[in-house]
């Protein structure tokens, strides 16, 4: 099972928006994971992404490692030898250490995610999945780009969202949007200049957590898109194919 | 003699048998114990008398002296069974008596004589014959005369050799009795293990079919039977959807690894960059497509097993029908569908909204894949209604719809009633829908949309969830 992920996708760090733009992302991630077959992958595909990885193989050095070393991400899976995923994330929060944690689980059920971000997780991720998805999450968590969560108004290029007044702009001129729609947009903004995954916008905007099987992100994308791009030549919102969407002021 | 070695080999006749002998020693202390002490009691008995006796000659003798003491003596002598009377000269010589002979010796010590002595009896030719065993006691007359009262030992030596005799009968007749039960019960015990064990041996080769015989006397070993009967008919069905279950997978993954195979082939031979990745595109997106179904087999044996039952809470259905409508327009309206709603609100029920979400989600998802293409306008209707009987989720398109007579087939695992698999899907959908439905107490319903539609007849799914109480 733990191989299956491995194909997943691939290693699609050709669409890391990092790789692509040639900016130097100097995220630094902590994976603490036992098999390590998956974690020399994981290492690898995260290098070429730009990030640095620091690898622990079981629970008890991820612990000390996670409270020795400052790190922009964490990914911990759930099942470790001499410590389990679970009990190293609530040390480390007692112990003061709020890196966001991201739960790799090969259990993959919706209890066990409530469990896991009842720990103290702040992502979570079943097993098999995509690099891209897990590459996209961990961008997201590590805040690198994108808007801080307390800006009331987000801005890409001429685009602004008033989360306050609700109310969308673009080039001065308003957009309508149905609730879902400006929550969606919301969400994409937030994320401005980072991958989001189909999924990830699936739990996000509507809160279901699993895999959408079909097009409907797609079709709620798309039409989004022809919201705010109707009467714009510069286009904003992008499909990073293989991976999801990401908004970007290309300008 | 096999049968004897088969039998000894049972552990129930070995039990029996070690029962015997346990017995058999019991019973044998116990009549020891019995002999031996009606023995201490008879002996006392005897002496008591003799004693007895001797007090009464002595005192006849001090009465009336030598005369009234023969007189006595002689009168009884003569009652049946009577005692020995002996008077006999200071050097031991019988004088007078009922005895023709004793021991020698016998007179030289007074009191209790310390062995048992032998001695002769008249016979009633008036020979002497017999040799007889009897304890007695000896006393001396102040004229030097010595008295001998004694008493036959025959009677206690009898009684030992009665029990005795009646100990072997009994041992004898409890030996028999356990050979009988050791071929009995035993024999009949074996029998039937052994016709268990041949069976068992046959659903050891593999053919699960096998029963255990059941004899009908409703006994231990009847309902022992009985039981890994039901255990074996519970595997056996286990095994045969496990059959199915890996068949199908078998199949179904298949075919998407050749395809698999022949897009990384074709990769390979591409030559230019875009074509390639291209090609490489679609080998990801045919390992997704292979990691879903992987996901949704996971998924729905973990309902299956009910271990995602913990995870129940207040769930409101209202607003999961709302959702998957807000989710599933867009879509519907792209793949030109009209998706309309009739919504009760304030329904909701104990359950898990993940799982009930996606249970709906698949319902669509199916209705817009079937439902495409209908002539009067390809319409899907959603419906949450509560009723007496329960809570009803309507999911009706008005495509092509599902025969009656196939309708149970749908449900199981990657069946697909489109042969040919055009449309996209893993085979899983409505398996799921129907697992969800089961840890919620509840069942899944397929029935047509417009039955008297011969053209297009249409699907109505329908959850429904057990009335929440009151």
């Amino acid at each position: 099972m733990n191989h299956v992920d491995q194909t997943a996708g691939g290693a699609d760090s050709g669409c890391s928006p990092s790789m692509r733009d040639g900016m130097v992302a100097s995220m630094k991630i902590l994976l603490i994971e036992d098999d390590l077959e998956a974690a020399a992958y994981l290492t690898k595909a995260f290098r070429e992404a730009g990030i640095v990885v620091d690898h622990a193989s079981d629970g008890e050095s991820g612990l000390f490692m996670g409270t020795e070393n400052s790190y922009d991400v964490m990914i911990i899976d759930r099942m470790l030898p001499r410590r389990d995923g679970l009990s190293v994330i609530s040390e480390l929060r007692r112990k003061g250490v709020h890196t966001p944690v991201l739960i790799l689980s090969a259990l993959g059920q919706v209890d066990d995610r409530v469990t896991g971000l009842r720990a103290g997780g702040d992502d979570y991720l079943p097993k098999p999945y995509a690099f891209s998805e897990l590459l996209a999450r961990v961008e997201v968590l590590g805040r690198r780009k994108g808007t801080p969560e307390q800006d009331m108004v987000y801005r890409v290029a001429n685009l602004e969202l008033d989360r306050l007044s609700h109310e969308v702009r673009r080039g001065g001129k308003e957009i309508l949007l149905q609730p879902r729609e400006f929550r969606l947009l919301e969400y994409l903004m937030r994320n401005a200049g980072q991958v989001v995954t189909r999924t990830m916008l699936l739990e996000n905007v509507w809160d279901y957590h699993f895999d959408p099987q079909t097009n409907v992100i797609d079709v709620h994308v798309s039409r989004l898109r022809s919201k705010i791009e109707k009467d714009f030549d510069q286009p904003l919102l992008k499909t990073v194919r293989g991976a999801g969407y990401m908004i970007k002021d290309e300008g | 003699m096999t049968t004897f070695r088969v039998l000894y080999k049972s552990t129930a006749v070995r039990l029996s048998a070690l029962y015997i002998v346990l017995f058999a020693i019991c019973a044998a202390f116990l009549v020891f114990y019995v002999t031996a002490l009606s023995e201490r009691i008879l002996g006392q008995q005897t002496r008591d008398t003799l004693q007895q006796e001797v007090s009464d000659i002595q005192r006849a003798y001090g009465r009336g002296g030598m005369n009234a003491m023969l007189r006595m003596m002689e009168r009884r002598a003569r009652q049946p069974g009577a005692n020995l009377y002996i008077i006999a000269s200071p050097t031991g010589e019988i004088l007078t008596g009922n005895v023709a002979s004793v021991e020698p010796g016998v007179f030289e010590t007074e009191g209790w004589t310390l062995i048992p002595f032998r001695y002769e009896r008249y016979s009633e030719s008036g020979a002497t014959t017999d040799k007889h065993q009897a304890n007695g006691h000896v006393f001396v007359l102040d004229n030097g005369l010595r008295i001998l009262v004694g008493r036959d030992l025959g009677e206690p030596q009898k009684l030992r050799f009665l029990v005795r005799r009646a100990l072997m009968v009994a041992l004898g007749v409890m030996g028999l009795g356990a050979l009988v039960i050791w071929f009995g019960i035993g024999r009949n015990a074996l029998k039937r293990i052994d016709r268990m064990s041949a069976a068992s041996t046959k659903i050891m080769a593999g053919d699960l079919s096998q029963r255990l015989p059941v004899g009908g006397s409703g006994d231990e070993f009847d309902r022992m039977s009985e039981s890994l009967n039901a255990m074996l008919g519970r595997i056996e069905k286990l095994n045969e959807g496990l059959r199915q279950v890996s068949d199908n997978i078998a199949h179904d993954l298949k075919t998407p690894l050749t395809r698999l195979r022949n897009k990384a082939a074709d990769a390979i031979g591409r030559k230019n960059e875009d074509g390639r990745r291209a090609a490489l595109e679609g080998i990801i997106a045919e390992s997704d497509q292979l990691i879903r179904t992987f996901d949704a087999l996971l998924m729905i044996s973990r309902v299956e097993a009910g271990s995602v039952a913990a995870e129940m809470s207040f769930v409101d259905l209202s607003a999961i029908v709302a959702d998957s409508v807000d989710l599933y327009e867009p879509v519907a309206e792209e793949a030109g569908l009209s998706l309309v709603a009739d919504i009760q609100p304030d329904v909701g029920v104990q359950g898990n909204r993940e799982l009930i979400g996606q249970a709906i989600f698949n319902l669509i998802d199916n209705a817009i894949k079937y439902g495409v293409g209908a002539e009067a306008g390809a319409r899907i209707r959603m419906r949450l209604v509560k009723e007496e009987g329960g809570i009803r989720i309507c999911v009706a398109d008005n495509g092509p719809g599902v025969p009656a007579d196939r309708r149970d087939e749908v449900t199981k695992r990657f069946v697909r009633l489109d042969e040919s698999r055009s449309k996209p899907g893993t085979g899983l959908g409505l398996s799921l829908v129907e697992a969800v439905m089961e840890l919620h107490s509840g069942r899944l319903e397929l029935s047509d949309t417009d039955p008297d539609n011969a053209a297009a007849r249409g699907l109505t799914a329908t959850m429904v969830f057990p009335a929440p109480e009151q």
